[in-house]
Order: C-alpha cells, then sequence, then structure tokens
C-alpha cells in the first residue's frame, strides 16, 4: 500500500503535454492515489467555476477502469469524431518491481543486511517511479479533457466527475467489450480503406502520407529507447551489486585497500540517474505514439465518412435510376456530405493544433533532459575528482 | 662462499668523494633495511625511477666495485671492463647466502655480487680483507637500497604458422638499468607456452621455499582455436588482446619479486633469443598428467594434515585470505555482469540511435527534424563512449579481480607449502623417535652388532630432524614476508587500478557533458 502526494511534483509532471490547466474555471488534478495490491485507487480533485457543477470544489475517488470507460464513452460519441480524442492511460503495471521485489526476497539469504536494505530501498524509489508515472499520465488525460472546448462539456465526463457514488454500474460488461474489440478489427480495416480512399483535399492527403509514417517510425523509436533504458537500468543494478560486494570487501579488511574500496560506492549514482533521464525521453516517445495513434484515428473516421458519402452518392443514383426512394437518398447524401465536411473541418483544426502541440512538447521535453543528463553527468565528476584526489592523497 | 674474499677483491674507490657518495647511500639503505622493507624497492623497481644521486656518479661507484656495469660507463680509472661483463653474468647462477643476518633467507641468488668478487682483472692493488668484507656487506645493502628500473612490456602478438599448429607469438620487451642486465633494453618473442614452462620451472624452485609465485593466465581451448582457425573476428582479436594483457601483467609481477627477479630462469626467458619448447605444460602430456595426479593427492593431504599452530598469526591469515578469495570471487562476478550489460547497452543504444535518425528524417517540422538527426548522432556518440568504458571496466577492473583470485590462490599454496614442511619435519620426529626406542631395545636385549647401526640411524636422523626444523624456520619466516609484501602489492595494484578506473569513468562522463552541451542550442532553436 503506497500513496503519494505530488505538490513539489506538479511542475515536472506536465513533461509531455503542455498548456494544460491554464483555464481556471476547470481545474483537476491527482494530488493523492492509493495502491491496493492490483488495484490503484485515484483521489481527483477538482476546482471549477463552471455552473454545470454542483460544487465549486470537491474531490472523488476513481480507479483505472473508470478512466477507459469515460475514454470509450468518448470515442464512441459521433459528434466527436473530428476531433483528436486523447489517449487513454495505459493500465497501470507494476509487473516489474513487483517481480523484482520478489527476486530479492528469494536471494536474502545470499546477501550481507545492507546490500539487502539498499537494494530494498532501490527497488521501493523504482516502485514509487512507477508510481507517479501512472498518476501523471492519468492525470494528462483528464487535463487534456478538461482544456478542450468540446470535451469538457461532455456529459460523461461531468458524470466522471462529480458521480460521487462507484462508477462500476456504467461500466463496459462483457458484452460491450466484445463489441469493442470487434471495433478494432474494422479500424484495421479502415487502414485498407484509408489508403485506398482518393482524397481530394490536399491537406488530409499529406496529413495521412506523414502521419502513417511517422506513426510506425514513433512506435519503433519508443521500443527501441525502451530496450535501451532497461539496459542501462541494468548497468545500475551492477553498479548496486558492486558497492555491495565492495562494502563486504572494506568491513573485512582494513587500511589501505579499504578506503579504496569504499570510494567506489560512489559510482552507482552516476548510472543511477542516467537512467532517470533516458526515461523522460522514453515517456515522451511513448505518449506520442499514442497520441499520434488518436490523430489517425480521426483521419480514419473522415476517410469512413467520405466513402460514405460516396456510397450515399451511388444509392442516390441508383435509386434516380430506378425511380424510387429518391427522397431518402436525397437526404441520405445531405447528411453523409454534412458529416464529412464537419469532420474535414474540425478534422483540420484538430491536426493542425496537434502539429503544433506535438513540435512544442518535444522540444521542452528534450530540452529538460539534455539539461538534466548535463547536471548529473557533472555531478558526476566531481564526485569522480573528489574521490580520486582522496585516493591519490593517500 | 668465504672462499671469494680470498680472491682478488674489487678495487675501493680512488677518491674522497666518491667514496662519501658511498657511503650515505649505505646509510640510506641501512634505515630501510631495519623494516624488511628491502624488497620493497625492488618491487617498485619496475615503476619508479632511480633515486641515486646522478646517473654518471652511480655508474662509477657501482664500477668501483666491479660489481654492476653498464655497458656505455668506461671510466679508465674504475673497475672491470665492459667485456667482462657477459662472463660475469652469465656465470651468475651462483647460489650464495651472505653472512649478513638481515639478509638471511631473504636472497638466494647473489650471483652478480659474488662473480664481480671472482674476476680476476683487477687494475688496481690488492687489499686487506677486512676492508674487503665490509665492502662486500655494504654492497648488499646498497644493492637492496637502490631502487632499479625495469619494465617489461609484451606486444605485438603476431600468428606464427597455419591451422591447428599456429600459435601466436608475442614480443617481451625489456628496458632496465639494471645492473645485471648487460644491455639496457632487449625483446624476444615468446609464445604462451614459454610463459607457462617458465611458471613450471620458478614454481618447482620456489614454491618449496615458501614464496608466492603469480600463477600465470589461464589456457583456453576455445579461444585459442578460434584463432587458430583464423577467425578474424572482434571476439579473438579481443581474446588475444585479454591475453597480451594477462601476460604482461604476469611477467611485471614476476619481476616485482625480488627472488624471483634473480631468478636464471628468469633472466634466459627475457633475454635468450631461442627457448627450448615447453612441452610439459600441454595438458594431456606425461608431465602434465602426473601434475593432475601429484595436485589430486595434495588435496587430499590437505583435508588430513591437522597442524599444530603455535603461531596464531597463520591460522588468523589463511583465513582472511580464504574470505577474501570468496568475497573477490563475488565482486569479480558483479563486474563481469556489468562488463556484459554494459556491452548491450552498447547494441541497444545504437539501435536506439537509428531509430532516432528515421523518426527525425520523416518529421516535418524542420527544426525538430534537425534535432532529431542530432539526437541520432549523440546517441551514436553515447554508444562510442559506452564501448570505451567497457573496455576500462574489463581490463582495468574485472582483470585486475581475476588475477588477484588467482593471487590468493597462491598465497595458500604458500601456506600448504609450510604444512607440508611441517609434516616433513613431524614425520622426522617421529621416526626419530622410533630410532631411539630401537635402540634402547637393543641396549635391553643387548645385541651390540646392531646398536652401532642404530646408534648411525640415531644420528643421521637427530642431523634431518635439525635441518628440517630449520627448514620450517626458514619456511615460516618466508611465507611471513611474502604475505606482508604480497599486501603491500596488493594495496599498491588496488589503489592504482581503481585510480585509472575512476579516471576513465571521469573522461566518460566528461566527454558526456561536452556532447549534450553541444546539443542544447539545436534542441532550443526548435520554433
Amino acid at each position: 500500500m503506497t500513496s503519494i502526494s505530488e505538490d513539489s511534483d506538479k511542475e515536472k509532471v506536465r513533461s509531455v503535454s503542455v498548456d494544460l490547466n491554464n483555464d481556471a474555471s476547470l481545474v483537476i488534478d491527482i494530488p493523492d492515489a492509493l495502491c491496493e495490491r492490483d488495484k490503484v485507487k485515484f483521489t481527483i480533485h477538482i476546482k471549477t467555476t463552471l455552473s454545470s457543477f454542483q460544487k465549486s470544489e470537491f474531490s472523488v475517488p476513481r480507479q483505472h477502469e473508470d478512466f477507459i470507460w469515460l475514454h470509450d464513452t468518448i470515442v464512441e460519441t459521433e459528434e466527436y469524431a473530428g476531433l483528436i480524442i486523447p489517449p487513454a492511460p495505459p493500465k497501470p503495471d507494476f509487473e516489474g518491481p513487483r517481480e523484482k521485489m520478489h527476486k530479492l526476497g528469494e536471494g536474502e539469504s545470499s546477501m550481507t543486511k545492507e546490500e539487502y536494505a539498499k537494494m530494498k530501498q532501490e527497488l521501493e524509489a523504482e516502485y514509487l517511479a512507477v508510481f507517479k508515472k501512472t498518476v501523471q499520465v492519468h492525470e494528462v488525460f483528464l487535463q487534456r479533457l478538461s482544456s478542450h472546448p468540446m470535451f469538457r462539456k461532455d456529459r460523461n465526463f461531468q458524470i466522471f466527475l462529480e458521480y460521487d457514488q462507484d462508477l462500476t454500474v456504467r461500466r463496459k460488461n462483457a458484452k460491450e467489450m466484445f463489441g469493442g474489440f470487434f471495433k478494432n478489427m474494422v479500424k484495421s480495416a479502415d487502414e485498407v480503406l484509408i489508403s485506398g480512399v482518393k482524397e481530394v483535399d490536399e491537406f488530409f492527403e499529406q496529413e495521412k502520407i506523414f502521419l502513417l509514417d511517422y506513426s510506425s517510425k514513433i512506435k519503433d523509436a519508443t521500443a527501441k529507447a525502451e530496450k535501451m533504458t532497461r539496459s542501462h537500468k541494468n548497468v545500475a543494478d551492477d553498479y548496486n551489486h558492486i558497492s555491495g560486494a565492495m562494502n563486504s570487501i572494506a568491513a573485512d579488511n582494513n587500511t589501505a585497500f579499504k578506503k579504496t574500496i569504499s570510494v567506489c560506492v560512489l559510482q552507482k549514482l552516476e548510472d543511477r540517474v542516467a537512467s532517470d533521464q533516458e526515461l523522460k525521453l522514453t515517456e515522451l516517445l511513448r505518449y506520442y505514439t499514442r497520441d499520434i495513434q488518436a490523430a489517425k484515428d480521426l483521419l480514419y473516421r473522415r476517410a469512413r465518412a467520405l466513402a460514405d458519402y460516396e456510397n450515399s452518392n451511388k444509392t442516390l443514383d441508383k435509386a434516380r435510376l430506378k425511380g424510387k426512394d429518391i427522397a431518402q437518398a436525397e437526404e441520405n447524401q445531405k447528411q453523409c456530405l454534412r458529416k464529412f465536411d464537419k469532420l474535414s473541418e474540425s478534422g483540420k483544426k484538430e491536426l493542425t493544433s496537434f502539429k503544433a502541440r506535438r513540435v512544442v512538447a518535444f522540444r521542452k521535453n528534450l530540452i529538460e533532459m539534455t539539461e538534466l543528463e548535463i547536471k548529473h553527468a557533472k555531478n558526476s565528476m566531481s564526485l569522480l575528482q573528489g574521490s580520486i584526489e582522496i585516493l591519490n592523497s593517500n | 662462499m668465504s672462499g671469494s674474499f680470498g680472491r682478488n677483491p674489487p678495487p675501493l674507490p680512488d677518491s674522497e668523494d666518491q667514496e662519501a657518495e658511498f657511503d650515505t647511500r649505505v646509510l640510506d639503505s641501512d634505515e630501510e633495511e631495519e623494516d624488511e622493507e628491502g624488497e620493497d624497492i625492488f618491487t617498485g623497481a619496475r615503476s619508479k625511477p632511480i633515486t641515486p644521486t646522478s646517473a654518471p656518479d652511480e655508474g662509477d661507484i657501482f664500477s668501483e666495485e666491479g660489481s654492476y656495469i653498464r655497458r656505455d660507463v668506461h671510466h679508465a680509472t674504475n673497475g672491470l671492463h665492459s667485456d667482462e661483463e657477459l662472463d660475469l653474468f652469465t656465470e651468475a647462477t651462483v647460489e650464495l647466502t651472505l653472512t649478513s643476518t638481515t639478509s638471511q633467507g631473504r636472497r638466494e641468488i647473489t650471483g652478480p655480487t659474488a662473480s664481480a668478487c671472482n674476476t680476476t682483472h683487477v687494475p688496481n692493488s690488492i687489499l686487506k680483507p677486512s676492508v674487503v668484507t665490509k665492502t662486500m656487506e655494504e654492497l648488499e645493502e646498497e644493492e637492496s637500497g637502490d631502487k632499479f628500473e625495469l619494465n617489461i612490456a609484451v606486444t605485438n602478438p603476431e600468428k606464427i604458422g597455419d591451422g591447428m599448429n599456429a600459435y601466436m607469438s608475442y614480443k617481451v620487451s625489456t628496458r632496465t638499468t639494471l645492473p645485471m642486465f648487460p644491455n639496457k633494453m632487449f625483446s624476444v618473442r615468446r609464445r604462451f607456452s614459454d610463459f607457462l614452462g617458465l611458471y613450471e620451472k620458478i614454481s618447482a624452485k620456489h614454491s618449496l621455499l615458501g614464496c608466492i609465485i603469480p600463477p600465470p593466465p589461464q589456457k583456453s581451448v576455445v579461444g585459442m582455436t578460434k584463432v587458430k582457425v583464423g577467425k578474424e573476428d572482434s571476439s579473438s582479436a579481443e581474446f588475444v588482446e585479454k591475453r597480451r594483457a594477462a601476460l604482461e601483467r604476469y611477467l611485471q609481477r614476476v619481476v616485482a619479486h625480488p627472488s624471483l627477479l634473480q631468478d636464471p630462469d628468469v633472466r634466459e626467458f627475457l633475454e635468450r633469443d631461442e627457448l627450448p619448447r615447453a612441452v610439459n605444460t600441454q595438458t594431456l602430456s606425461g608431465p602434465g598428467l602426473l601434475k593432475m595426479i601429484n595436485r589430486a593427492s595434495d588435496a587430499v593431504n590437505k583435508m588430513t594434515i591437522k597442524m599444530n599452530e603455535s603461531d596464531n598469526w597463520f591460522e588468523s591469515k589463511l583465513q582472511e585470505v580464504e574470505n577474501e578469495e570468496q568475497l573477490l570471487r563475488r565482486l569479480h562476478a558483479a563486474v563481469d555482469s556489468l562488463v556484459n550489460h554494459r556491452k548491450e547497452l552498447c547494441i541497444n543504444t545504437a539501435v536506439f540511435s537509428k531509430s532516432v535518425a528515421m523518426l527525425g528524417s520523416v518529421e516535418e517540422n524542420s527544426a525538430l527534424s534537425r534535432a532529431l538527426s542530432q539526437l541520432a548522432e549523440v546517441e551514436d556518440k553515447m554508444e562510442q563512449l559506452h564501448q570505451q568504458q567497457t573496455f576500462s571496466d574489463f581490463f582495468i577492473l574485472a582483470e585486475l579481480l581475476a588475477d588477484y583470485v588467482r593471487l590468493l590462490g597462491a598465497v595458500r599454496c604458500c601456506f600448504e607449502q609450510r604444512m607440508k614442511v611441517w609434516q616433513r619435519l613431524q614425520e622426522a620426529q617421529s621416526t626419530l623417535q622410533k630410532k631411539r626406542e630401537a635402540e634402547a631395545k637393543l641396549l635391553w636385549a643387548n645385541k651390540p652388532e646392531k646398536l652401532q647401526q642404530a646408534k648411525d640411524d640415531i644420528n643421521e636422523w637427530e642431523s634431518k630432524v635439525s635441518q628440517y626444523e630449520r627448514d620450517f624456520e626458514r619456511v615460516t619466516c618466508t611465507v611471513r614476508k611474502e604475505v606482508l609484501r604480497f599486501e603491500k602489492e596488493r594495496a599498491r595494484d588496488f589503489k592504482h587500478y581503481i585510480v585509472k578506473y575512476l579516471e576513465s569513468l571521469l573522461h566518460t562522463q566528461h566527454r558526456l557533458v561536452k556532447y549534450w552541451e553541444d546539443f542544447l542550442p539545436e534542441v532550443k532553436a526548435i520554433a
């Protein structure tokens, strides 16, 4: 059972997405969270001046599944077809640290008390990091909804924020989940569709090409970044083992030898920290992989609408030929065209702002990462220099 | 031994000031003698420069004594001519124990000193024995009081031959100012089995005396086969480099040991152009198998000997050594893991770098695109940094630890030798006891004819017992000294290598800072 409070981390937390929570009329954050076995309970804190809400400031507990429900209902809402829907936060994954904790428990007998304590501390820190990360992505999800002119007015969003009881009743039952599965299948068919449909608008043509390519590249980059970060973490862990072993030797031995050894413990700091920086980059890439997917989804929907429109045209022509149901077909066609135009218009706006948002987020994140790398490398350097001096003076 | 004093002694220094200089030096070394630091100077020999006043003076002094001469120093008034040198040193196989107390058991061979006294070419007058004695002693002390330089490098591995009979030949270069070597710089080519052969020879001679013999690098069938077969990939290159470095460290440790340095086999190894092929080093040869059998029987013996330890120092020291060996093994395993993970990190970083480059090429915002390609380049440089760091991790840290695990094994052997000597003493004592009892029985049974035999036996065993007692004393003393020397050397080694490792880490961090600082403006330029 772990809980955190994030007041100091608020600024650092919003690293993948920017310009959220600027509007004081609806301010959302997640100040606290509890982890009970597999379930994480987020405490969502809302401050609002909007009249649509009953109270101006309140808190509500929610689980991860509630977020998913909210996301899915928004996706299913027709009105939002022309908008980029913020990607759902991924499920909290404590498997990594949990497994390590398990292994540590098994190997407890083979290491000294200090080493065990240190490793336990490290693992707890790792656990905490995962925890903080998951809180952050959930928070960002809500903030994107609250800062979007359309989504913030969504009825379900309001329910999510206000309903003071458990949302379980409203969540997906098995049948609906199955439906969702089908939807994904249909989506991949859409991909074929989208590449096949002849695009009339130059803007969307460009976007399509760009997004398809970019999506695959960023997915790849994310995977590689994760691998690299994992390697770096392994190196950091090794340094831990080394410092533990060296401590044992130092405890056993005398003077010169011991001093030499104890100095080496400082080294683990170097790698530990470096891996934290890379985590930033990985997070950024991961987030944008999901976001790009959301943008692609928008394109799919539009392509679908276009296909529908073209189909309706064909139907109308057929009806005109046959001479019956013409009015109906005309109406249908008009609707499809309206839908398509609406999608195109809002789609264009969304995609343009998405572009800008992405560039800004990358910039901010890369700057932060670089500055932290420099800072920690300089720290390491001074530590190392100090150690070398101590050793040389003996 | 004393006969050498009767021979033509080396001439005394001609001038007053030279003698004075000589005297001061003796004083210095005297102090150092007190705390048995004598050996240490030789240990430092390979890395520390010569401390004596100045080169030509030193040359003068030594040539005056007639013992240490350098080829390039020709002083008309001084001792021997340089063409005597070769005779001098190739003959220097005399085993001596000098009379001065502090040298007791410390150095078996003082060849050059003795031989110098044997020379017959003395331009100057013969001197009084008493003066000579003083000179001899001072000489010996001086020998230990000075710091000489001896540098060994193992370089230029070359593959000789083809197929399964191929082998790697290494160049062993020696650079020295030690007087006992006629040349200052020389080199020979040796192969791995030569090194192993050297170890066998030294071990046979010195381990019985309780010396710690540095163990050679291990054989590796897999590694060598790859090299023989001719695979020109990075792993076989790595193997050759690993072996080359290990051989170099091995030789450096050997010559750092004062007794071993004096050993003619060592000198022959360093100097002689062609060495007879050491066939005893092959695992499946006759001697190889014999060795394995001996080792097995030794292991059994070890379990059965329970020594009555009068001196707690040995018991606690052995325990310390065994503990440390365990800990070092653990540490080595951790460092090994580090090396492997860092290699993985290299690969993953390289892959990531390419991926980022691809992403950058797709990116439509031009400034971001440029920044991403820059990031790819930075990550590429990071990969190189990681590569270098891996190299350091391995060659500085991992190999150091592996060496010391093996060295601790050698230290343990040294303790075992002492136990063996003790056991021999015990057995002799019990045999003597039995002979005494036999004599008593004979006396009682009144058989005079056998009595003489019994008495002879007793005498024989009495002298054996006293011999073995002396041996045991000597070995005990040697082991103690060896352990102290080892500890000093270990402390120095570890300090040296760990500083080196930290410096490599520092260098890496420094470059890291530079790369990221160069990258930062690129990122900031994104609009």
